[in-house]
């Protein structure tokens, strides 16, 4: 963990505060309408939209000088990006982070949930490009609105039934959409679907920012989170034949790392916290070296 | 502001960027979990009667871009929104309907939820946020509710609210994703109700 | 033992440390200064401010040196930076009728009150590389005009006088929206889309203005009048009780005229498209009274039938910085979601494999 000087030329996490008013005005309301997406005044970021500005908006607006943040991308807390946002926390609110899942009190992600369950008190805020579920499918926003205001899913279900039909199975891994108290239906941002079953019933507060697409939504804890399927096909997340190469962790999600230009590969954990702790505590898998 | 009284002036956060966001984690927890009682330190001094809890989430909240409207019992008190006025640059709006929050300080006697803006289908969120200031928080009638945010249930006993709240609260979960929500202040606590929170049992 | 990569943020630093070595360039030649680019290189400076959205010459030049002269990404320098501006207040409508015009042109008359005035124009030139730029030759001053200005009526005051242009729409009532204040919804004013439009990426609404041209969303346009000038900003004081000048902009409007056959209510009439920017920028002011006539398709009652009439697809697609960021997020790792997709196409073309062996013993059978 690490405390920072802070850059005293911006307001205390850069945005100022009437902009973040309005990001907490609107964090408020998605809090108590779980999975609508609620329009927000986005800002200009100095990172670029795409690069998770929506994320960086909503951790400003409830960032305060006590918590200990944690940033992700891909799982990791080295990836370029993650060390990028990281740094500009570091550098316009002086506040402390922290690589272990355990410590933070606010993780910021892309792409994953970390694989130990999170626990109350903690907010884990998602970095979203396209906060609609239903975008591909209709991408009028004029048209997606009518159909959330509606409760008329009935396009979501055709898509998954077409991709059963033509492949035997629902071909979405990741971005798999997810229906909230049985209401809305939701966009859990790209991860991949292993990780939908962490968002179910979590303990912790999860927020949602969409930058360039201007939503916030969210899921209070203990929250209702149920993926789409069909009775004769039930929703089934990734599984990996071999455990992490480095701590032997099974149940967890793996990236594929290629070896050599031969074909070899090896299967390490995506999560990269979880994989150090684990092997700080003793545990091997078949290429973590010797205890 | 010109000829605004020395009262209307003072009283606001002390720091106006860390006292509004300690104020605002503590809303956004009330409010991610409906019914717990969060306790809250006097940051802000009102004009009488505002309380400090209710001052504080409306410095929080409110601003320019955001109406707001005062029951008949706040607005008696012309410093109370000169205040206001002041502390977050809001102007009040003309009509319940039409405002982004509601000060109550006499809930007892307050309008019907649905006079106030509940959004629309579409827009669910353009809806009233009601800042209630209450008696007690822990010492009226107990009010047990489920939803979102609730692990199993929650049970809180506001004191001084609508004699017909309960019916009230009912009918604003069937409008739902329309409907309002609610901050209840103490004099040093809060506790919220989104309009997911479904209110299964209340003793009178 | 295999060890993950680590050493993101060395790898940062080190690739900042040469970009900032790369923008330099070779140390024997004497660093650019903030004046040079303003003055020298002003039509640049003018699109930063208008697509940045922000009136500062000087930090416009400042996020074009540190660009390196990539101009969307100092368009985007400056729109970070003016996210962290407070916010004072709106001004007055600026009164364009009133600019102290430099060029003023109309396409539809030969002559005009307060004439037609060339300006500084690329107009007329004949693009022939010249080589004596390559030095600092001496440059004559340009002539300034001696006689008061005859004031430059607006081509739609002249045509409206004989009621054959749509008259202006009363001045609405409420404030008009703010598209930095307030998320879009769908369909939006006029005044909404203009704003987009006036901050929109150049080169975007200037082929979708072509494409009308084309015969996509055709509107027989005439460039009824261009004008670039400077107007005050005047800012509305409520102690006062009157509003005060606070500064002076150059603008460039454009006022675009479109035959409109008219309708069971209308008469045939003249109809317009507008633009407004910062600077001088004709191409993109044009470009912009262009779409904004496309997009009143509907108001006007025509067929919606063609790109730029679409304002969801023209208004959520003209801004460069959301759009140059969501194109270039594509190079951030992906690999978790790769990896799903990987482990999807493996099982798949198992299944395949599996299905076509069957077939194929079943074949033989």
């Amino acid at each position: 963990m690490n405390a920072q000087q802070r850059t005293s030329t911006y307001n205390f996490a850069y945005l100022d505060e009437q902009t973040k008013r309005m990001i907490r005005r609107a964090i408020l309301k998605a809090i108590a309408i779980p999975g609508y997406q609620v329009p927000f005044a986005s800002r200009e970021m100095p990172m670029p939209y795409g690069w998770g500005t929506g994320g960086v908006q909503v951790t400003a607006a409830i960032l305060g000088p006590n918590d200990v943040l944690k940033v992700i991308d891909q799982g990791a807390d080295d990836t370029t990006n993650a060390v990028s946002i990281r740094k500009f926390f570091e550098r316009v609110a002086g506040i402390a982070t922290t690589t272990k899942t355990s410590h933070a009190t606010i993780i910021q992600t892309r792409h994953r949930i970390p694989e130990v369950p999170l626990t109350a008190g903690q907010v884990l805020v998602y970095q979203v490009p396209n906060p609609e579920p239903l975008r591909f499918l209709e991408p009028r926003e004029t048209e997606t609105r009518k159909m959330h205001a509606l409760e008329e899913y009935g396009l979501m279900h055709v898509k998954l039934y077409e991709d059963i039909a033509r492949n035997g199975h629902i071909a979405t891994t990741y971005a798999y959409p997810v229906k909230i108290e049985g209401r809305y239906v939701m966009d859990p941002s790209p991860t991949p679907k292993f990780d939908n079953p962490k968002m179910h019933m979590s303990d912790a507060l999860q927020l949602f920012g969409a930058g360039r697409e201007k939503r916030i939504y969210a899921l209070p804890p203990h929250t209702q989170v149920v993926s789409l399927d069909f009775e004769d096909h039930p929703f089934e997340v990734q599984r990996f034949d071999k455990p992490c190469a480095l701590c032997g962790a099974e149940q967890v999600y793996l990236d594929e790392v290629i070896l050599d230009d031969r074909g070899n590969r090896m299967f390490v954990c995506s999560d990269t916290d979880h994989c150090e702790s684990r092997r700080a505590k003793g545990y091997r898998g078949e290429l973590g070296g010797a205890q | 502001m010109m000829g605004a009284p020395a009262a209307a002036l003072e009283g606001g956060f002390a720091d106006p960027v860390l006292d509004a966001q300690s104020v605002f984690r503590t809303i956004m927890d009330a409010m991610a979990r409906p019914g717990s009682v969060l306790a809250m330190k006097p940051l802000v001094v009102p004009p009488a009667p505002l309380g400090s809890a209710a001052g504080a989430v409306a410095c929080t909240l409110i601003d320019a871009d955001t109406p707001f409207w005062l029951d008949p019992m706040l607005s008696a008190h012309g410093t109370l929104g000169a205040w206001l006025g002041f502390h977050t640059g809001a102007s009040a709006a003309s009509v319940p309907g039409s405002s982004h929050f509601a000060l109550i300080g006499d809930p007892m006697a307050m309008l019907p939820l649905d006079q106030f803006a509940q959004g629309s289908q579409d827009y669910p969120d353009q809806s009233t946020t009601l800042i209630l200031q209450l008696q007690s928080l822990s010492e009226g009638a107990p009010l047990t509710f489920e939803g979102p945010g609730i692990k199993g249930r929650s049970t809180i006993a506001p004191k001084g609210l609508a004699a017909d709240f309960a019916r009230q609260w009912r009918d604003n979960a069937k409008r739902f994703p329309r409907g309002v929500d609610l901050i209840l202040t103490g004099t040093d606590a809060i506790a919220c109700l989104p309009r997911t929170a479904r209110l299964i049992q209340a003793e009178n | 033992m295999y060890v993950a990569v680590k050493g993101g943020e060395a790898a940062i630093d080190n690739a900042h440390r040469l970009l900032a070595d790369r923008r330099r360039g070779d140390r024997d030649v004497p660093a650019l200064t903030l004046d040079q680019i303003a003055e020298q290189l002003a039509l640049g400076v003018d699109r930063v401010m208008s697509e940045g959205s922000l009136y500062d010459r000087r930090l416009a030049a400042l996020a074009i040196k540190q660009a390196r002269g990539d101009l969307i990404e100092a368009i985007f320098l400056l729109r970070a930076y003016r996210t962290t501006l407070p916010r004072f207040g709106y001004s007055e409508p600026v009164d364009t009728g009133a600019m102290l015009v430099e060029r003023r042109i109309s396409a539809c008359y030969k002559d005009l009150p307060g004439g037609q005035l060339l300006g500084p124009t690329f107009d007329y030139t004949h693009r022939l590389l010249d080589e004596v730029l390559d030095g600092d030759p001496a440059v004559d001053v340009g002539l300034q005009r001696t006689d008061a200005q005859e004031p430059a009526t607006h081509i739609a005051d002249i045509l409206g006088a004989e009621g054959l242009i749509e008259e202006d729409a009363p001045a609405a009532a409420s404030e008009p929206g703010d598209i930095n204040q307030t998320p879009m919804e769908f369909p939006l004013s006029r005044a909404t889309r203009l704003q987009a439009l006036s901050r929109g990426d150049e080169g975007f609404l200037l082929a979708l203005g072509y494409s009308t041209q084309r015969g996509y969303a055709r509107s027989h346009p005439f460039a009824g009048e261009i004008r670039i000038g400077e107007v005050d900003v005047e800012l509305f004081v409520p102690e006062l009780g009157f509003a005060v000048p606070v500064g002076r902009v150059q603008l460039t409007e454009c006022q675009m005229v479109n035959q409109f056959k008219g309708s069971a209510k209308v008469p045939p009439q003249f109809t317009r498209g507008y633009g407004l920017v910062f600077g001088q920028s004709e191409r993109k002011a044009m470009a912009v009274a262009l779409c904004d006539r496309a997009l009143r398709a509907e108001e006007l009652g025509e067929e919606v039938v063609a790109p730029p009439q679409d304002q969801e697809f023209v208004i959520s697609h003209c801004d460069n910085v959301q759009a140059t960021g969501f194109v270039e997020h594509l190079k951030l790792p992906h690999y978790v979601d790769f990896q799903a997709e990987l482990g999807l196409v493996r099982n798949m073309r198992a299944e395949h494999e599996a299905m076509s062996g069957s077939e194929a013993r079943e074949a033989a059978e």
